[in-house]
């Protein structure tokens, strides 16, 4: 056995692959959080819809994005991996356990919590990112005024009120009209689908539930994360605390959800 | 005979390893307060003699909290109710009249039941077989004082030898990882200087050794420092973390 | 009076000082590639069996090591508490080997080898040497230089630690260095595994039966020598600081099968432990010895303030200065509290049966840590945190940190089986059995009478005499393990390189295994009414009562009696419950007790032939005006080694002791 292989195959080790994955999943939920508040910005998805294009189009992220993905099925599959080679070591479970005279919840579930959030995520990825990818979204055409920034928008059809299509992701062009400086945007508008798609109040349960998951997972993940790498001290230990609360298990969660109950309530 | 306690005990019987095992419930009277709980056992022990019946097995030895040879799961929790404290030192007084007491072995993959309540773990001494030690045949040694040892390493290197090796940690953990016990001994010899010769190479056996035993993996649930009768710190389990991954990165063999 | 012909201690010649570094050099050796032949066996794994297990494989000998428990490291040497001595002078008080050497005999009330505890002072540096090289968290200063604290019986501060389990980072240490030749492959380690007699071929023992505690099978072992490090017989009296499974089993076998028995009477009584609460109590424990440093021992001055206090009329605390008798103070001003353990714990049996006594049992003494907490503890922190007129509150609770920080686990273990707080209320203590001085008798080799047959450790006559000083029990297994067998083994092992491994089924194998077998079988098949327990309770309660703090030859005449008496009722009426061929705890622990019923009144048969009192054998007809104890250097400055000859018939062989290089002196602590 290689070395390499020894040391993937310890329970060191793998742990080491679903904390890494983990923690890499984590820094992408920020800035997946961050990106998507352009959902709430008024101007009638723009900004998100080109924020779109450049996720799917920059080759840097493009690139973060494959790894994203591989991390995902890694930290799943490896999770879920571990989770049955750890009930293998007790095959006799005991007839009464006092789990939480020793230890949190959450610590105790990260494999259900695991699960929901999988599932979650293939919910998710097949409404949108496939959708985006490889669906029919129609596309958008936006009219900015480049003076007072008052955007409009429309369908991008043609006469007959055919949707149509353009060979890029994104095409913009300036023209001018009474003097004035437009700026025509025509894009694919994943934002209508997005809204369409938050009507829906089953759907957007799921979310919510999810992003408990999510919270939940993290609360004890992403501190979890760091004792597995090795990285425990006491000075930086609370720093450490207060991310894995505050912001993963709290923020980003709730930024999540706000999302679907925006559109189904107040959209 | 001395207490006014009456209490029920459900306690798992299993008559050698290949047995399946099951509950046996017995109700246990005049039971003092000032008892332990393994005087309590030694109680009941002498009624199913006198009763022709076959006393409980159970591992014990000092009865002073250090040996590590106790072993009861009671409650749902290794060495009951109170922290920091081994079965042999939990005393009734801890229990109320009337209380009904599950007892159960450790269970553990690498811990196989012997008889009753007492289980092998003969696992744990392999894994310090396998890197447990600081390579100095006897006679090598240089005068003692010959290296200062900060007193903050040599105060945290102590914090962790002093685990019992009774396996609560084991016992305690979901996933039945033996974590706690190897950091605690790879991290007292990190800590101090005589232990660096060895260092990578101890931390690479002993989680090898410990793989092969069978034992879950760690998920930081931090149940085994809950419940470790001598406090053994997580940190040690970070430290053996960094030791490892640092040591598989940087060793000098191929 | 001289020493029997039976008896050859093999004391090398030359001055004191240079007995053992002549001997060691001298002492013929076995090549390398005859050690890989030579097959030791080794009966016990706490501080001697580890270390001499260790030791002796990566000198390359084939080695076996037994022990009964789950595991090498859970030997009762686990337990000890204090520390462990060395002359190293590094606190340059003034110590020395020769002053180790000379408080030791003393502390023994001269009743040791001097040549052995003379090379006992002599290793004693290098244990600490090895020790700290193996990876000991010894306690340390903050320059990280070794920390030393002091004990009772001696005026330099020579005792190494680890917080309040120096015994155990000791055992770890050495079960470590032994567990990395069973990785080896050099020791086969048998866990769970009773040896249950030894096998003598042509006069020399040449290997053991064991049994397999968890089938119940008897196995035979080979070895071209024996060691036997299995402690002590302290649990003779049922009650005692020893583990449950702690017995002699191993070294009454011995006995029976031609090794004396060397002074078997001198018991140590531990003054510092928890008293007894209750007729269910399994054991007792002991609180460090080390708190006497701290701790001071009182009792009240007046009677009907004791019958207050155990009526619960009166708290302690509330029990004015005048009105207490710091009673070792007292009668030992320039040690005080400090004593060593046989004068501590008669005082405080003195002042118990007197009726002074303070818990409802009438037996436990206050040792209390108020005073020096406030006044020498709070003190000192109010100075260093530069607070000006501290209140007593102020000074009591600064005292209270650093109190905790030195004791803070004894005082948990303190608060865990009593359910006080000892923080609050002075500790309760009282004595109790510990340690055991007597055991096989032993020559410089540390060979028994039995060729081939060694004794380590407790489980020897050893080197303590009539008492063990405080930390010096940790430094003799430890001796005896590392430093003194690797060599002195070689003076019988090289005349053993042409002896091959002796089949098993030799027929001394054949008989020592039936013979083992029908005894189980018998106590199996007794299947009386009374458990193994109910005996051993009775022959504890006989053994304390008669040949314990305090002896008289009435009461040793009629002990012997209750003990022959006890022993028949054991034999017809013990009831052993489940088979022999299984994990069978009861069965173990009845044979356990059956050798004690023999081995108690031997020691009866020793304190009673012993008229004089010594160490930790007090003889309540020979005591000074002033009730101390009353030597007999006369007739009786000799090892007492008693040899077995039939069914509790004993032959005594005197090996008299010379002492050349001290002066030997009425004991004085005054």
């Amino acid at each position: 056995m290689s070395w390499f292989t020894r040391m993937f195959t310890s329970t060191i080790g793998q742990k080491l692959i679903v904390a890494l994955t983990g923690l890499f999943l984590s820094t992408f939920l920020v800035v997946h959080m961050v990106g998507n508040l352009q959902l709430f910005k008024d101007d009638q998805g723009m900004s998100f819809n080109l924020y779109s294009v450049f996720m799917t189009s920059n080759p840097l992220i493009k690139t973060v994005s494959y790894i994203l993905y591989l991390s995902i099925l890694f930290h799943a599959f490896k999770g879920l991996h571990l989770a049955y080679k750890n009930l293998k070591a007790r095959p006799v479970g005991y007839a009464v356990v006092n789990g939480k005279a020793n230890s949190h919840w959450t610590s105790r579930s990260m494999g259900v919590l695991g699960t929901i959030i999988l599932v979650f995520i293939v919910v998710h990825m097949n409404d949108f990112w496939a959708e985006y990818k490889f669906g029919h979204i129609p596309y958008v055409q936006y009219e900015e005024n480049l003076q007072t920034g008052e955007i409009k928008s429309k369908p991008y059809i043609d006469e007959a009120g055919n949707p149509k299509t353009i060979a890029k992701k994104v095409e913009e062009t300036i023209i001018s009209k009474d003097g004035i400086d437009y700026k025509l945007t025509i894009t694919k508008d994943l934002y209508a689908e997005v809204a369409e798609a938050f009507n829906n109040p089953l759907l957007v349960l799921l979310y919510v539930i999810a992003m408990f998951a999510v919270g939940f997972h993290l609360f004890h993940g992403f501190k979890s994360g760091f004792q597995t790498l090795g990285l425990n001290h006491p000075r930086y230990n609370p720093a450490i605390q207060f991310l894995s609360t505050w912001v993963f298990a709290v923020i980003i969660p709730a930024g999540f959800a706000a999302m679907p109950l925006y559109f189904l309530l107040i959209k | 005979m001395s207490g006014n306690m009456n209490l029920t005990l459900k306690v798992w019987r299993q008559k050698n390893k290949d047995d399946r095992g099951k509950f046996e419930t017995y109700p246990v009277q005049h039971i003092s307060p000032d008892m332990s709980f393994l005087e309590m056992f030694d109680v009941l022990n002498e009624r199913l003699i006198n009763e022709g019946k076959d006393p409980v097995a159970f591992d014990h030895d000092c009865r002073e909290g250090i040996c590590g040879m106790c072993s009861m799961f009671i409650n749902g929790r290794p060495h009951g109710p109170l922290q920091g404290v081994t079965t042999c030192q939990l005393h009734m007084r801890s229990f109320r009249n009337g209380d009904t007491i599950v007892v159960e072995p450790w269970r553990a993959t690498a811990f196989p039941v012997i008889k009753d309540l007492a289980v092998d773990r003969s696992a744990f001494d392999r894994v310090i077989s396998a890197g447990g030690f600081i390579s100095v045949n006897t006679g090598n040694a240089q005068d003692a004082n010959s290296i200062p040892v900060p007193k903050d390493d040599a105060d945290a290197a102590f914090a962790a030898a002093t685990c019992i090796g009774c396996g609560a940690c084991v016992a305690a953990c979901k996933n039945a990882s033996a974590m706690l016990f190897v950091s605690a001994k790879v991290s007292q010899f990190a800590l101090l200087p005589q232990g660096q010769a060895e260092r990578q190479e101890r931390v690479l056996s002993m989680v090898a050794q410990m793989d092969a035993e069978g034992f879950g993996s760690c998920t930081n649930t931090g149940a085994c420092e809950a419940e470790c009768p001598k406090g053994i710190s997580l940190s040690n389990i970070a430290r053996m973390n960094r030791d490892y991954i640092g040591a598989q990165l940087s060793t000098q063999k191929a | 009076m001289t020493t029997s012909p039976k008896l050859d201690a093999r004391i090398p010649e030359g001055t004191l000082e240079q007995k053992w570094t002549k001997y060691r050099s001298t002492v013929p050796l076995v090549n390398p590639a005859n050690k890989r032949n030579l097959e030791i066996i080794i009966v016990g794994s706490g501080l001697a069996g580890a270390s001499a297990a260790a030791a002796l494989a990566e000198l390359g000998y084939k080695v076996k090591v037994f022990c009964f428990q789950d595991s090498a490291r859970r030997a009762h040497s686990i337990a000890a508490q204090g520390g462990i001595n060395a002359a190293k002078n590094y606190q340059n008080d003034g110590d020395s080997t020769y002053r180790l050497f000379y408080d030791t005999i003393k502390g023994g009330d001269y009743r040791a080898r001097e040549a052995n505890v003379y090379r006992l002072a002599e290793v004693s540096a290098n244990i600490i040497d090895q020790c700290v090289a193996q990876g000991v968290p010894f306690a340390r200063e903050y320059g990280g230089m070794l920390d030393n604290r002091s004990f009772g019986g001696t005026q330099v501060k020579r005792t190494f630690y680890a917080a309040g389990q120096t015994g155990q980072q000791l055992l770890l240490g050495a079960y470590s260095a032994l567990q990395r030749q069973v990785g080896l492959g050099q020791v086969d380690m048998l866990t769970r595994h009773e040896m249950l007699d030894i096998v003598n071929v042509d006069g020399k023992c040449r290997g053991i039966i064991a049994r397999d505690l968890v089938s119940g099978k008897l196995e035979r072992h080979f070895g071209h020598a024996v060691l036997l490090c299995s402690g002590g017989y302290g649990n003779v009296f049922f009650l005692s600081t020893n583990a449950m499974g702690s017995n002699v089993t191993a070294a009454w076998k011995a006995h029976k099968k031609g090794a004396f028995f060397g002074n078997p009477c001198f018991t140590q009584i531990h003054p510092t432990c928890i008293p007894v609460s209750g007729d269910h109590q399994s054991k007792l424990t002991l609180m460090s010895e080390s708190l006497r440093n701290d701790g001071r021992i009182w009792v009240p001055k007046r009677k009907e303030d004791a019958d207050a206090i155990r009526a619960g009329k009166l708290n302690p605390n509330d029990l004015k200065e005048e009105d207490r008798d710091y009673y070792l103070e007292r009668r030992y001003p320039a040690f005080g509290n400090l004593v060593p353990r046989d004068v501590a714990s008669r005082a405080a049996k003195e002042r118990c049966d007197a009726g002074f006594g303070v818990n409802q049992t009438g037996e436990a003494v206050y040792l209390d840590f108020a005073f020096n907490m406030k006044y020498k503890y709070g003190k000192k922190e109010a100075t260093k945190k530069g607070i000006q007129n501290p209140t007593e509150e102020q000074l009591t609770e600064l005292g209270k940190a650093v109190v905790k920080e030195q004791y803070g686990n004894l005082f948990d273990m303190y608060q865990q089986i009593t359910g006080v707080n000892p923080y609050e209320n002075p500790m309760m203590i009282y004595p109790a059995v510990h340690y055991t001085m007597g055991g096989l008798w032993v020559d410089y080799n540390l060979m028994t009478s039995v060729p081939g047959l060694y004794a380590l450790g407790e489980a020897n006559f050893s080197d303590h005499g009539a008492n063990r000083l405080g930390a010096s029990a940790l430094m003799q297994g430890l001796a005896d393990g590392y430093f003194v067998i690797p060599y002195t083994i070689g003076a019988y092992l090289s005349n053993e390189i042409r002896t091959r491994a002796i089949d098993t089924n030799h027929e001394a194998f054949e008989a020592a295994e039936k013979s083992v077998r029908e005894r189980l079988e018998k106590l199996k098949n007794i299947n009386g009414t009374k458990t193994v327990d109910y005996f051993h309770k009775r022959l504890g309660k006989i053994m304390w009562n008669q040949c314990g703090m305090a002896r008289n030859a009435e009461g040793l005449k009629q002990a012997i009696a209750d003990i022959q008496s006890l022993r028949a009722e054991f034999w017809r009426d013990v009831r052993v419950p489940g088979g022999v061929n299984e994990f069978n705890p009861e069965l173990e622990k009845a044979g356990r007790v059956a050798d004690f019923l023999e081995l108690g009144e031997l020691m009866c048969h020793d304190a009673l032939n012993r008229n004089e009192s010594c160490g930790g054998h007090f003889r309540e007809e020979f005591q000074t005006e002033e009730g101390e104890a009353l030597r007999d250097d006369e007739n009786f400055g000799y090892v007492a080694a008693w040899e077995m000859t039939g069914d509790a018939n004993w032959e005594l062989h005197r090996e008299d002791l010379k002492y050349e290089n001290i002066k030997i002196a009425q004991r004085s602590y005054k």
